[in-house]
């Protein structure tokens, strides 16, 4: 039974046992759970091999595939590489709600039915807004709730959507779908809220810079990508995401190239990535889907060894603004290198992971007949060299001397950045390495002479432009709006102008209201007060005489009788 | 910093810069007669026309950064835009 042990549960401990150890033991328990974890992952055999009862249903919290072990297993890594990272520096509490979180992830990678999906899903957005918390400053609380309040909006949209498909189809199983009906484009849409995509991708780039240095790095790996993995599961060929994915890819860029915190130019950078994965999961072919897992797969690597070099960067400097920073190449030369190797995989320069899985998936654009598609991908390609493959070393390791000179990275994020760095490298140079556990069988070949002359034009001469068009880049101290602005300003200055109307109406009203109080006292006064003398009493107050009041008895049963007759 | 440009890493020299920039162009140059020797078989056969990709690039970028010039005039408002209207919510 051993051998069945959900791998998320192996992690899950991990999680646990962070808190109550300590020393030695704490460093042991976050270096060997993810290794137990990656080793678990690659026991889970195909098709479900654990059914469970769950408040009445069947589910399914085991269901291996090749696509499925693929993501876990980039996700254990990560475990491991980021636990490695961050284990001498973070929070005791920050490395549990990251082992939690990256266990919600390998969760929802074995996940066999909606149920259990949802539930590491919800696991995930929680312990995910605790790292993002851990960044421990005013800022990071108040983008932890924003953060959490968009999870939380996902997450129910999902829910909306999978209670939906049980009630209709009467089925809770995971497989591919299009979004034809309300309840399918509501999973669709809860799913493409965790992959950042229009017009919610504000959160990604809101949050993430805001947390620490080592917080960052678990952030930039888990959510989007379980996103990319349930689109695959869930969504493959479904049109409406090659346009979805085209807008995040030049979305990633715009921001980018407009960003000053460095920190924050790789976040966009994370929208516009996943942009080419929800793009090839739209194309929807065999090859278009490889090209999705595995550009995922080298994506965690490269995008978390760039917030790893940045995140030394922020660790040693406190800093991670592009106009406080600059010539940190002279003394942090090992952040440096892998920051740029990092910087080369993610504009897919040949040699490094992003060439040998992103073409993969402008073939695929190509092979479906999809001219546009295929153009608007080479034309970010070059964009992406652009905003962070020259822009991001350049500004934070080059252009101008900033006077600071920090020490390189402590051993230990030396060594995690040397792994990823090394991984970005090796998947470059054998892709074979990470085909061979693709989804689908792979006939592909990355290096053909032509192929490799077209993209070295393409991005060198990317270079060139950003060297001759740097006065156009010259960065300020500022923010871009983003759609959240909608909420973050514009309702709540409505909110805030109609609560002065309401209340402004409010005060009117309670002056009237006084008024008509004042008013009814004098009238009651002048006509039931009770005064000391017999003259001063009010008009009904005052002793009447027997005569005059059988007077107006007679009247009124008069009157009454007349009424009763009538 | 008061020292000499020499006395500053190899890397930032003005000589070296010189030197980086005409490496730069002699890269340039050679991926481009590169295109003579090795045919670029593209998928469409706009790809294969002599330096296609090279100027796609180039332009490409320009675009961008044009596009995200004319923007930035949109959408960039001080760091503290955030803060100075609401709480810190």
């Amino acid at each position: 039974m051993f051998d069945l042990l959900p791998p998320a549960l192996i992690l899950l401990v991990g999680a646990l046992l962070v808190g109550p150890l300590r020393g030695h033991w704490r460093s042991a328990a976050v270096l060997i759970t993810p290794l137990i974890t990656l080793w678990a992952v690659w026991q889970v055999p195909d098709g479900v091999s654990l059914t469970l009862p769950f408040l009445g249903y069947q589910i399914e919290p085991l269901e291996g595939s090749a696509l499925r072990r693929l993501f876990a297993t980039i996700f254990s890594l990560m475990a491991f590489v980021g636990g490695l990272y961050a284990f001498r520096h973070a929070k005791w509490y920050e490395l549990a709600a990251g082992y939690a979180y990256a266990a919600g992830a390998i969760g929802v990678c074995f996940a066999g039915d909606l149920i259990t999906l949802f539930l590491f899903w919800e696991l995930m957005a929680l312990f995910s807004t605790v790292i993002v918390w851990c960044g421990g400053t005013p800022g990071a609380r108040a983008a932890g709730i924003r953060y959490a309040i968009m999870h939380l909006l996902g997450g129910v949209i999902l829910k909306v959507g999978i209670e939906g498909v049980y009630v209709h189809t009467g089925s809770l199983d995971i497989q591919p779908m299009l979004a034809t009906s309300f309840d399918t484009w509501m999973i669709l849409i809860g799913i493409l809220i965790n992959a950042a995509a229009p017009p919610l991708s504000a959160w990604l780039a809101d949050a993430y810079p805001e947390s620490s240095p080592t917080g960052s790095v678990f952030l930039s790996a888990f959510t989007t990508k379980t996103a990319v993995l349930a689109l695959i599961l869930l969504f493959p060929g479904e049109p409406v995401l090659i346009w979805v994915g085209i807008y995040m890819i030049m979305y990633g860029i715009i921001y980018a190239l407009l960003e000053n915190d460095a920190r924050r130019i790789l976040a966009y950078s994370i929208v516009n990535q996943v942009g080419f994965m929800v793009c090839a999961i739209g194309i929807g072919t065999e090859l278009a889907l490889n090209g999705a897992a595995a550009h995922a797969f080298a994506h965690i690597v490269y995008k978390a060894l760039l917030f790893m070099s940045a995140g030394v960067v922020v660790y040693r400097t406190g800093k991670s603004k592009c106009t406080d920073l600059g010539g940190l190449f002279r003394t942090m030369p090992l952040t440096t290198v892998c920051g740029i190797i990092g910087a080369l995989s993610i504009s897919s320069f040949p040699l490094t992971s992003g060439f040998t899985t992103k073409t993969m998936i402008s073939q695929a654009a190509a092979d479906g007949g999809l001219v546009t598609v295929y153009f608007l991908l080479a034309a970010a390609s070059a964009g992406v060299f652009l905003h962070a493959g020259i822009k991001f070393p350049w500004f934070v390791f080059f252009q101008k001397d900033s006077g600071l000179r920090p020490k390189d990275a402590p051993w230990n994020m030396g060594i995690a950045m040397v792994i990823f760095a090394a991984i970005c490298l090796i998947l470059g140079i054998f892709p074979e390495l990470l085909y061979q556990y693709l989804p689908y069988p792979v006939d592909y070949i990355p290096y053909k002479a032509g192929k490799v002359i077209f993209y070295l034009q393409l991005l060198l001469f990317s270079g060139l432009a950003f060297f001759l068009l740097l006065p156009l880049m010259k960065r300020t101290i500022t923010i871009s709006l983003d759609v959240d602005w909608l909420w973050r300003v514009l309702a709540f200055r409505i909110g805030k102008a109609l609560y002065t109307r309401l209340s402004a109406a409010g005060s009117k009203l309670e002056a009237v209201v006084q008024q008509n109080l004042v008013n009814l006292t004098t009238f009651t006064r002048r006509h039931l007060g009770v005064g000391i003398g017999e003259e001063s009493r009010g008009l009904f107050a005052r002793t009447w005489q027997i005569g005059t009041t059988t007077l107006w008895i007679a009247v009124l049963l008069t009157i009454y009788m007349l009424v009763y007759y009538l | 910093m008061s020292q000499r440009p020499e006395d500053d890493a190899w890397l930032v020299r003005p000589t070296t810069i010189k030197l980086l920039w005409r490496i730069l162009w002699a890269v340039l140059a050679l991926t481009v007669a590169a295109h003579f020797v090795i045919p670029v078989k593209g998928y469409f056969s706009i790809e294969s026309w002599y330096g296609f990709g090279a100027a796609f690039g180039f332009f490409c970028c320009l675009l961008m950064v044009l596009v995200a010039k004319i923007l930035g005039f949109l959408l960039k408002r001080d760091e503290n835009y955030y803060r100075g209207d609401q709480d810190d919510v």
